[in-house]
């Protein structure tokens, strides 16, 4: 019966894959692939891996799905052309070889992992002195923390990069605002937008908070908070800031900061990123919600795009 | 077998039933409203038969709740961005054919 399921999940993961590849339309294209993110979501729950299952819905298919069909409205906005041709054998032949070598050598690094690595009894072991349940959550912020560190920062730089994109005389303005312009159309979305949003900040807490215990965390609170402040920007019941509020600024660079200085604190104690003992858990959940903020404002930026001029639409 | 996991298999049944209808209504039917009909209607009670069926099978009342939650969030999500994309199909037909 499991066996059944996973391969039908399998030859399902494959053909939509094989399908956001090869389809000429490139809407098409990006659905096929949300399809896929969802499908993977689900492999990884069959696997018993909830966070990563929960962070590739939300941010594999969900973020990466909407920046994907902003980017298409937007190239075309530009009066650009999408072109589904193929790029000539040559360079078809090339990625092939570059992809098959790069399956085959992620394929042999996976199948060399033994079924009992020694890692699992060692995190077992060092979890009670951290105070969280959550392995996930261990690994992230308490044994590994410099990687999750270090990722904060790298999505501040994406957003630093989208940023200066901004075309000339645009820069401190918003982006364009994301508000539907059709009257009909903005009448549904508003409602539903501004339903969601204080949704979205309960389940966002909830899920941030349950994290330390259970499957969830900071990066899926945030994407949960960033879906539903774009919803809401949809709908118009939202603006979107100024890219030099200073409001703005500091709610994106307050989760990594804190996280840093927790970090740099651990110094004193001889490591950095070491928590004093018995303060572990109270350390970690504060750097949870304040990096959930941080990451749900640089998300929902990353999404809305660089600063234009008043005129344009996204 | 015991009556509760009766229940969750004929439950899943039906749900299995009415998502299959409207697959087969969204490949079939003609124009994009009655695709729409198809999908937001005949999906959404399908996924109610699913979500019963998880909640029968799990059986505590927060979990259940859980679950009525997402189901509520779901149908919400459907409604919305169905009436969009019937507006959209409306003004794409009004306006160009």
């Amino acid at each position: 019966m499991t066996a059944a399921f996973e391969l039908i999940l399998c030859s399902m993961m494959l053909g939509t894959a094989c399908v956001a590849l090869l389809v000429r339309d490139f809407l098409a294209a990006i659905a096929f692939f949300v399809v896929f993110g969802n499908l993977m979501g689900l492999a990884w729950l069959a696997m018993g891996a909830v966070n990563v299952a929960l962070a590739e819905i939300a941010i594999g298919a969900g973020v990466t799905g909407v920046l994907l069909v902003l980017t298409r409205s937007r190239l075309l906005a530009l009066g650009e052309e999408i072109s589904s041709a193929s790029p000539g054998r040559w360079l078809t032949l090339s990625a092939a070889a570059l992809c098959s070598v790069l399956a085959a050598v992620l394929g042999a690094a996976v199948l060399l992992i033994a079924p009992d690595d020694g890692l699992a009894p060692v995190i077992d072991g060092l979890m009670p002195l951290i105070g969280v349940e959550n392995p996930v959550t261990g690994v992230l912020l308490a044994f590994r923390a410099y990687d999750t560190l270090l990722e904060s920062f790298v999505l501040l730089g994406a957003l630093v990069a989208v940023w200066s994109l901004a075309p000339p005389g645009a820069w401190p303005r918003a982006p364009a605002a994301l508000r539907m312009t059709d009257p009909a159309a903005l009448n549904v979305a508003e409602s539903f937008g501004r339903l969601l949003l204080p949704v979205a900040l309960v389940a966002a807490a909830y899920l941030v908070w349950v994290g330390s215990d259970r499957p969830g965390g900071a990066f899926q609170g945030g994407t949960v908070l960033a879906g539903g402040f774009l919803l809401a920007a949809l709908g118009g019941a939202v603006g979107l800031p100024r890219s030099d509020d200073p409001a703005l600024r500091w709610v994106l660079v307050a989760g990594p900061l804190v996280f840093l200085a927790i970090g740099l604190a651990g110094l004193a104690l001889g490591r950095f990123l070491a928590y004093p003992e018995g303060m572990a858990k109270a350390l970690i959940v504060t750097i949870e919600y304040v990096l959930a903020f941080s990451i749900g404002g640089t998300l929902a930026l990353l999404v809305a795009g660089p600063p234009a001029l008043p005129e344009t639409r996204p | 077998m015991t009556w509760a996991s009766l229940a969750v298999g004929l439950l899943l049944v039906a749900g299995l039933f009415f998502y299959a209808a409207g697959t087969l209504g969204l490949l079939r039917f003609p124009d994009p409203a009655a695709r729409l009909h198809a999908l937001t209607k005949a999906d959404n009670v399908g996924l109610a038969f699913i979500a019963l069926a998880a909640a029968l099978e799990w059986g505590s009342p927060a979990v259940a709740a859980k679950i009525a939650a997402v189901w509520l969030l779901a149908i919400m999500a459907a409604g919305t961005s169905a009436q969009l994309m019937a507006h959209l199909t409306r003004q794409d037909h009004g306006g160009g054919s």
